[in-house]
């Protein structure tokens, strides 16, 4: 009998093509996803004269630097521009397949990666994005990387690595309405703290993770990162395997039979052991916003700021007090009276069909107080919102329908929040000056941001939803 | 890449939790390529105020601390983004160890790589430390990777780093050296593996 195994045990077992003394192992790597901030780890590749190892295993997705706004015409930023070709140039260079900008199925990497079939149960993913923790909705074993880890993937096609404790989060009982995988994500953050998974493999586990859509368990996978874990995953089950079939580099026939079979082999022993393990109750969550200037400051919707004249510690005092200065909230202030600025609803967090949804849900017959800007997922996920007519709805609430890219997440392809600005965001950074110098970030659900829309100030979006179908 | 086994040098105080890769090296400057050198841009945002003055309180822009080569920072530095950029700007402004309570995972992946120690201490040690510089500027600190101490004033502090990292510091370990070493292993695995898992390939679309 072997010992009981856990998910991140038996992906990394699985992988694992040696192990030197001080523990490090050489692991093998499934899939290995490039963009245009990997023109580092290539200059690095081409410096050693390699090439490529495996370009049938390398795709690359045009997604940091691309406009969301006028594709028919070139880039006007000559940088920025450089940027996207030299993806196509190192791509095409390489044998690697690209969605490059005008391809139909550009998107955003985490959107794409899935929405196409290449991120599966059981495999090991890599990107040079902190995000990649993403693909871990499917029980993959999915982590950023660098750019000098990137430049080892392709010229090797495996990866150094430590093995990551093991962290259990467990969200049981059934969420309300109104509450969704942005809300149970912040939920966790705010437990646990932005450095709190460190170190840590987190496994989510529990009724209101097995209850959610691909979707949610991608968007709260996604966060994994902002919880400081190495990665985050959910065990694959029927709701992975309805997702997949049929998608376009999915296993087709026979081999997806035989590949369900090994996916369902992946769950956790139940006598197995974590390092860590947390509980949250899923029916005590309420619609979560941030106020700060760190993803673990976030509070239900209904809470107040924090005052730092309360605040015994004078380490947490000072925090306080510097993170509401940026911000330019008084102290005590309740969260629903904090006005914005404007609206974004995108990024690899909340930028899938089911997100927009969320939003149009709130937003339709409804007009937005404030300026704000739409970029789905991926052009696939535009293609199909527009065929649902959600474009409609968010163009006639006031917002602008976008093309597909990180956009106004990190704020490099020029979609930036002006300076002093306050943005309701659907992203995932509240960092000082992430979505533009001197920007303010509120980071929530994309049923919150239209909630916040509609309002012109955070608000619950609970009361906005009543005798509407969600 | 190079090695570290010992370092004396000055160390720069800049105790704020949480200063992630973001604040390191804002992202307008990803665009910039190694060569062009990203120290100057190191913590731009944090270093200036709102109308694009130097902070005269940063203590980066003293110019006492321009020399130094040791960083002590606060709780979670460098989380965040994986860019490995943040580490490049530390370096190419001169840093060569950044001494803290905890770090970001793929932060101090990164740092190893290219030569950057990331040394752990508790909250405590490091405000020690940060005090002792504070009041002496020219007090040099010594980092030692061998026996894993630091030596600030007439203190001896003890830090941890993972062995993995230790030993790729202490050697200058080149990766993909390394790795090649392995390239039958690597052979046989792969081919092994994958003919065990049909499904792990990407079907053709």
């Amino acid at each position: 009998m072997n010992e009981p195994r856990t998910l991140i045990d038996k992906l990394w077992l699985s992988h694992e093509i040696v192990r030197r003394d001080d523990g490090a192992a050489l692991l093998l790597v499934d899939r290995h996803y490039v963009h245009e901030g990997s023109f580092h780890a290539f200059s690095q590749m081409k410096e050693r004269r390699r090439t490529v190892a495996e370009p049938a295993l390398t795709f690359g997705v045009a997604d940091h630097y691309v406009p969301t706004r006028g594709r028919d015409k070139d880039i006007a930023n000559p940088e920025i521009a450089a940027m996207v070709s030299k993806l196509e140039a190192n791509a095409a260079e390489s044998h690697i397949t690209l969605f490059g900008l005008h391809d139909p199925r550009q998107g955003i990497v985490h959107v794409v990666g899935p929405e196409q079939g290449l991120t599966l149960p059981g495999l090991l993913i890599v990107c040079g994005d902190s995000h990649t923790s993403t693909h871990g909705a499917f029980g993959a074993y999915a982590f950023g990387i660098g750019a000098s880890e990137v430049a080892h993937v392709l010229m090797t096609q495996t990866l150094w690595q430590k093995k990551p404790k093991r962290m259990r989060i467990a969200v049981e009982g059934a969420a309300a309405s109104g509450v969704g995988a942005k809300d149970i994500a912040l939920a966790i953050i705010a437990k646990v703290g932005a450095d709190g998974a460190q170190g840590h493999a987190i496994e989510f586990a529990g009724g209101a993770i097995r209850a959610l859509s691909m979707e949610g368990r991608m968007t709260l996978c996604n966060m994994s990162i902002e919880a400081g874990g190495r990665c985050g995953m959910v065990t694959p089950d029927e709701t992975t395997f309805a997702y997949l079939r049929g998608r376009a580099y999915a296993p087709k026939g026979e081999a997806f039979d035989q590949a369900i079979e090994a996916w369902s082999a992946l769950a956790s022993d139940p006598d197995a052991t974590f390092d860590r393990e947390v509980t949250l109750d899923a029916s005590a969550i309420a619609p979560i916003v941030t106020w700060g200037t760190t993803p673990d400051d976030a509070l239900p919707i209904d809470g107040y700021v924090p005052d730092p004249a309360r605040e015994t510690n004078p380490v947490r005092a000072k925090y306080l007090r510097d993170a509401l200065d940026y911000m330019a909230i008084v102290p005590g202030k309740k969260l629903t009276e904090i006005a914005i600025d404007r609206v974004f609803i995108g990024s690899c967090t909340n930028s899938r069909i089911e997100d927009l949804r969320a939003a149009a849900a709130v937003l339709a017959g409804r007009v937005s107080k404030v300026p704000g800007l739409v970029s789905p997922g991926s052009s696939t996920v535009k293609r199909q919102a527009e065929e649902e007519g959600l474009d409609r709805i968010f163009r006639e609430a006031g917002l602008e329908w976008a093309d597909s890219g990180c956009s106004m997440c990190v704020g490099i392809n020029g979609d930036v929040v002006q300076s002093g600005e306050r943005c309701a965001s659907t992203t995932n950074r509240n960092f000082r000056g992430r979505q533009g110098p001197g920007a303010r970030t509120h980071l929530m659900s994309p049923a919150m941001v239209a909630a916040a829309a509609v309002s012109g100030h955070l608000a619950d979006v609970r009361p906005l939803l009543s005798g509407r179908k969600v | 890449m190079e090695k570290f086994v010992q370092l004396t040098a000055r160390a720069c105080p800049l105790l704020l939790a949480n200063l992630n890769t973001d604040q390191i090296l804002p992202a307008r400057y990803l665009k910039w390529p190694r060569s062009k050198g990203l120290g100057s841009v190191l913590f731009q945002d944090l270093g200036v105020d709102s109308d694009g003055k130097e902070r005269k309180d940063f203590p980066l822009n003293q110019p006492l601390w321009q020399d130094a080569r040791i960083l002590l920072a606060g709780r979670n530095f460098g989380g965040g983004s994986s860019r490995e950029a943040a580490v490049y700007a530390l370096y190419d402004h001169g840093f060569r160890c950044v001494i803290a309570p905890s770090f970001g995972d793929i932060f101090a992946q990164n740092a190893v790589k290219n030569g950057l120690l990331t040394a752990t201490v508790s909250e405590a040690d490091v405000a020690d430390m940060a005090a002792m510089v504070s009041a002496n500027a020219q007090l040099p600190i010594t980092v030692d990777l061998e026996r894993k101490t630091i030596v600030c004033g007439n203190m001896t502090y003890v830090f941890e780093i993972d062995p993995v990292s230790r030993n790729q510091l202490l050697n200058g370990w080149d990766d993909v050296d390394l790795t090649e070493s392995y390239k039958e292993q690597i052979a046989q695995f792969s081919a092994d593996y994958r003919s065990r898992r049909p499904w792990v390939v990407p079907a053709k679309s």
